[in-house]
């Protein structure tokens, strides 16, 4: 009697457990609507960057509707979670390839995922953009495949000029996110740079996403008496970094890209972070009615201010949207020419011209974290 | 040849025409690829189950093995092997070249893995009790810091698989990936209902017991690790080649629970269970991608609920046969 | 030297809350044989009560050592009931199950807690409220000890003095010891089995909460994954001492953060993670009673 009433139990189980399995297809959408894919890790270690550049991406779509759309068709977005793990952004980009039959894709924010998914979006002759990936090999997949951020060369370079022009530091350490691609990049341009303007990296330390100790690594640096530390990490870690170097009795300034632009390093590091600087996009506080425009539509939407995946994934929409109009149709080819012809488009992360390696050419600014707030202090053009 | 040899070859050479020829055309590649993805599931799993299954150790870092076996072949392949096939494709034709090369990562990425398998398995196999759980487990993490750390393979940034040759290094041809799988879990079939099993078996029931009738449990439960470790690595590179970009994320600890699950559910000790939970269970999701974040939630209840209302899995110990069916078939014609 | 001086400090504070998450793990191995995988979220579930709690009494914005008592005691009593039904649910029914079912639901059910987690409090980290003010308590030269790293020791040291006395001192220390030892013998003695066996969990998984409290305090950014990692290590800090022992628990968790931070500090922390698995190994290898176990005979 128990026996069978747990084999039951056991089947039902199954039961529920396979008709779950489901169909997790999207549902019913407008027939003419312009379908894009956005690939992105909803779900797992980096579901945060996933989600904001969703977001992003979603706002400035629901706007580019509310306006008519583009070539007079809505666009509708079809959003694939990667769980954060590589080869799912390949599958999910081959299912919005294949079975959603999109005609441009976006993502992802880690590089290694867009690496993954590349070469798929560039065997199938779809467009991708990716809003965040800053590893240069992600364009080099193929002419289908752009990026519409900096590259790890350029922001590497942006902070040791900052740091070694501005700061007047000679000595610098670095503490960076091996385990990331993005940190691991802006590291080593950082070292390059810095040391061919003539400074001395006294320190290279490292640690892991995920991490929230650092105290060993940075009482080895605090011993190494450097003028600033170079901390080109996620804002996940970067304020319990500041908070336990001052801890530790650390004072001189932290420098870092633009993983740390984030209300979480100020949430997190509080006055710990006051007088560090780190590279990024665009300054929140910036006077240009449109950055203002965007975050308060953004805060009213979302709640909170945005961080740079969400401006990023917003631009990288736009920048899709109006290639879509400016090449009048959705084929392959004529999309990839007109994404490669862009130029000067305003958004909101800057001025941004797709150069022909496909690479976004635009300005990084520099912003001072003063006063428990991020205050712009000074553009850096791009060369 | 008996008439069920012959029935068995001819099905598996229907199989292949299918999968080689067939699938590939009349299928898009969002398909293949979770066809392949399969193949290598079911690789992982079976093996796993000779440990965790057949002798009741619990290992739970199987996707650590997978990772040694993905990039020692991947570094294989992009170093040293593209010269090679590049200098076999020009003697002999395509499909002889890549035919004669691509066992060779495989079996590298394997020996490699049991290797691995060998210096994690003597310390622990040596204790009862579940330090295995533990030590598989921390020994997945430590490899993939100790990869994250090789440049040379990519670190962090992920390792694509491009040749220097111009040779394409991608083994997609499902085919031959399911001529792999195929001869894996007929390998490890066989291991499992031979006398060396019966070993295996009697390891797991009772340690004590086997021990005392002159089993050599230690070196029995090696074996039994260092076999599966080989089939994880060989799934590795499979993985490795089929995707033709590999970074250590694939490699994590929940990659390893994914593989677990695969073996609970299909039976702990049932090689058709597990391929059939790998089947079902990696292809299923591609289907529960609408729910996203209720993936892992729903593996995990599954899991405990199984454990609680019905222990052995679907198949339990049992494999699938045609012997009751031929014992019927016969009865019915002696009845006849 | 007094870079040494200052990760030995740094190693002792960390390594307390290793010996405070430790302890768990020993207790209930004692008595069940069971490695409670869920033990590493328990941890992370009294940091999000402690989150949580400050917030809802309205302690989160002015440090206060009443505000800290109340925290603490509501992430320890919510983790103490969270074990006792894990315990009840998804361990109890396999008692009499072979060895291997009760390890795979733990690590299902530490699987359910980290993705519920995610799911219900949200994947962003979150900002632990600062119920210490930061201070430096004390600096000679550049050795510096933070306010809250002393918090955390003196927590660690008065927690596990009071679980020595309770398991050493009362009745129902001595029938926790007795179960540990042979729980059918036990039984046969008039002690209640599973009411003991549920105490340690209660016991252990409120020593988990308090951990999660103390790191909320010292490293301020709590998240649904947090447990995992700590979880490991803590177990491996229960071999190094010797599992099943008290007080190896506490020395094991002291010595792991120390090794954990010299390894960080001096040769890379690209290993920092894996040192303590190295340990696990070479523990494994030499001394497998761990520091201050003692052989245990296998019954037939």
């Amino acid at each position: 009697m128990v026996r069978t009433a747990r084999r039951a139990g056991g089947i039902a189980v199954a039961a529920v457990a396979l008709l779950a399995c489901g169909s997790g297809h999207s549902g019913g959408t407008a027939k003419d609507a312009i379908r894009v894919g956005h690939f992105a890790s909803l779900t797992g270690d980096t579901a945060t960057f996933g989600r904001s550049a969703d977001r992003g991406i979603r706002m400035a779509v629901e706007e580019l509707n509310a306006a008519g759309g583009v070539l007079g068709r809505p666009i509708e977005v079809i959003t694939e979670d990667d769980r954060s793990v590589t080869e799912e952004a390949r599958s999910a980009a081959q299912k919005l390839i294949q079975r959603d039959q999109v005609v441009a894709l976006l993502g992802e924010v880690a590089s290694s995922r867009s690496l993954a998914a590349a070469p798929e979006a560039q065997r199938a002759g779809v467009p991708m953009i990716s809003p965040a990936s800053t590893n240069p090999r992600v364009t080099e997949v193929g002419d289908h495949v752009f990026r519409t951020c900096f590259i790890d060369p350029f922001q590497g370079a942006v902070m040791a000029r900052f740091a070694h022009d501005d700061l007047r530091a000679k000595r610098v350490a670095v503490l960076f996110d091996f385990k990331q691609d993005y940190s691991v990049g802006l590291a080593e341009f950082f070292r390059k740079t810095f040391e061919q303007l003539g400074g001395e990296i006294v320190a290279d330390e490292r640690y892991t996403s995920g991490d929230i100790e650092f105290r060993a690594q940075l009482t080895t640096i605090r011993s190494a008496a450097p003028d600033a530390i170079f901390v080109p990490g996620y804002y996940t870690e970067v304020g319990l970094i500041a908070k336990q170097a001052r801890e530790l009795g650390i004072t001189v300034p932290l420098l870092g890209g633009d993983g740390w632009d984030s209300e979480k390093t100020l949430e997190i590091g509080g006055p710990a972070v006051e007088g560090d600087y780190f590279s990024t996009h665009y300054a929140a506080d910036s006077d240009d009615p449109r950055v203002q425009d965007f975050v308060k539509r953004y805060q009213a939407k979302n709640g909170g201010v945005p961080d740079a995946m969400a401006a990023l994934g917003y631009d990288a929409a736009r920048i899709l949207a109006d290639s879509l109009a400016r090449a009048g149709k959705t084929d392959g080819p004529a999309l990839r020419d007109a994404i490669a012809s862009t130029k000067d488009f305003a958004g909101v992360t800057g001025r941004i011209t797709i150069d022909p390696q496909r690479n976004a050419v635009k300005d990084a600014v520099v912003l001072k974290i003063d006063g428990g707030r991020f205050r712009y202090h000074r553009t850096v053009s791009a060369q | 040849m008996r008439p069920g040899t012959a029935l068995a070859l001819g099905g598996l050479g229907l199989a292949f025409v299918l999968l080689e020829w067939v699938l590939p055309r009349a299928l898009n590649p969002y398909y293949l690829t979770i066809l392949t993805r399969i193949g290598v599931a079911i690789v992982a799993a079976v093996s796993l189950q000779l440990v965790n299954g057949f002798t009741g150790q619990f290992s739970i870092g199987h996707a650590g093995f997978m990772a040694v076996g993905a990039y020692a072949s991947a570094a294989l392949s992009v170093y040293l092997g593209s010269e090679w096939l590049a200098a076999l494709a020009s003697a002999l034709p395509i499909w002889l070249a890549r035919a004669l090369y691509f066992p060779i990562p495989l079996l590298v990425g394997g020996a490699l893995a049991a290797v691995a398998g060998l210096l994690v398995g003597i310390p622990t196999l040596r204790l009862r009790g579940d330090y295995l759980a533990i030590a598989t487990l921390g020994f997945g993490e430590i490899i993939r810091v100790v990869i994250l750390n090789v440049d040379a393979v990519g670190g962090a940034r992920g390792f694509a698989l491009n040749a220097t040759s111009g040779v394409d290094l991608r083994f997609e041809d499902l085919g031959a990936i399911y001529a792999v799988v195929a001869l894996s879990v007929g390998v490890i079939a066989r291991l499992a209902y031979s006398s060396a099993g019966l070993a295996f078996r009697a390891v797991r029931e009772d340690e004590t017991a086997a021990e005392s009738i002159g089993v050599a449990t230690t070196r029995v439960k090696v074996l039994a690790f260092v076999v599966s470790s080989f089939f994880a690595g060989v799934a590795g590179a499979l993985f490795a080649h089929s995707e033709g970009y590999i970074h250590t994320n694939s490699f994590s600890f929940v990659r390893s629970f994914e593989i677990m699950v695969f073996v609970v559910l299909g039976g702990l000790g049932s090689i058709t269970g597990a391929v059939i939970a790998a089947t079902v269970l990696t292809a299923a999701p591609e289907g529960l991608r609408g729910l996203g974040e209720l993936r892992m939630i729903l593996y995990s209840l599954l899991l405990i609920a199984v454990m609680i209302l019905r222990p052995q899995g679907l198949m339990g110990s049992r494999e699938l046969s045609l012997a009751p069916l031929r014992a019927r078939l016969r009865g019915r014609r002696a009845a006849a | 030297m007094e870079n040494l001086l200052q990760q030995l400090v740094n190693g002792i504070a960390w390594g307390s809350i290793y010996a405070l998450v430790a302890l768990g793990y020993t207790m209930v191995y004692g008595v069940l044989r069971l490695i409670n995988f869920a033990h590493g979220e328990v941890y992370m579930v009294g940091a999000m009560t402690g989150f949580y709690a400050a917030h809802a009494l309205g302690v989160a914005d002015r440090p206060s050592a009443l505000g800290l008592a109340a925290t603490l005691l509501a992430a320890m009593a919510t983790c103490a009931a969270l074990g006792a039904t894990i315990e009840r649910v998804a361990y109890r029914p396999l008692r009499r199950a072979p060895r291997l079912a009760p390890l795979i639901t733990a690590i299902g059910v530490s699987l359910l807690l980290q993705n519920a987690g995610q799911l219900v409090l949200g994947a962003d980290p979150k900002f632990f409220p600062p119920l210490v003010a930061s201070r430096e308590a004390w600096r000679v030269g550049s050795l510096a000890v933070s306010n809250i790293q002393l918090t955390v020791m003196a927590t660690a040291v008065v927690l596990m003095a009071g679980l020595e006395l309770v398991v050493m001192r009362t009745r129902v220390g001595r029938a926790m010891r007795a179960v540990a030892q042979d729980a059918d013998a036990a039984a046969l003695m008039g002690v209640p089995v599973d009411r003991i066996i549920q105490l340690t969990f209660v016991l252990g998984s409120a020593l988990a909460g308090a951990a999660g409290i103390q790191v909320g305090l010292s490293n301020p950014k709590i998240d649904p994954l947090m447990g995992l990692m700590p979880g490991l290590k803590a177990f491996v800090a229960a071999v190094l001492g010797g599992i099943g022992s008290i007080p190896g628990a506490m020395v094991g968790g002291l010595l792991l953060g120390v090794v954990e931070t010299l390894v960080a500090g001096y040769l890379s922390s690209t290993y920092r993670d894996a040192i303590a698995f190295v340990i696990l190994i070479a523990i494994l290898l030499y001394r497998p009673t761990g520091l201050f176990g003692s052989a245990q005979a296998e019954k037939v």
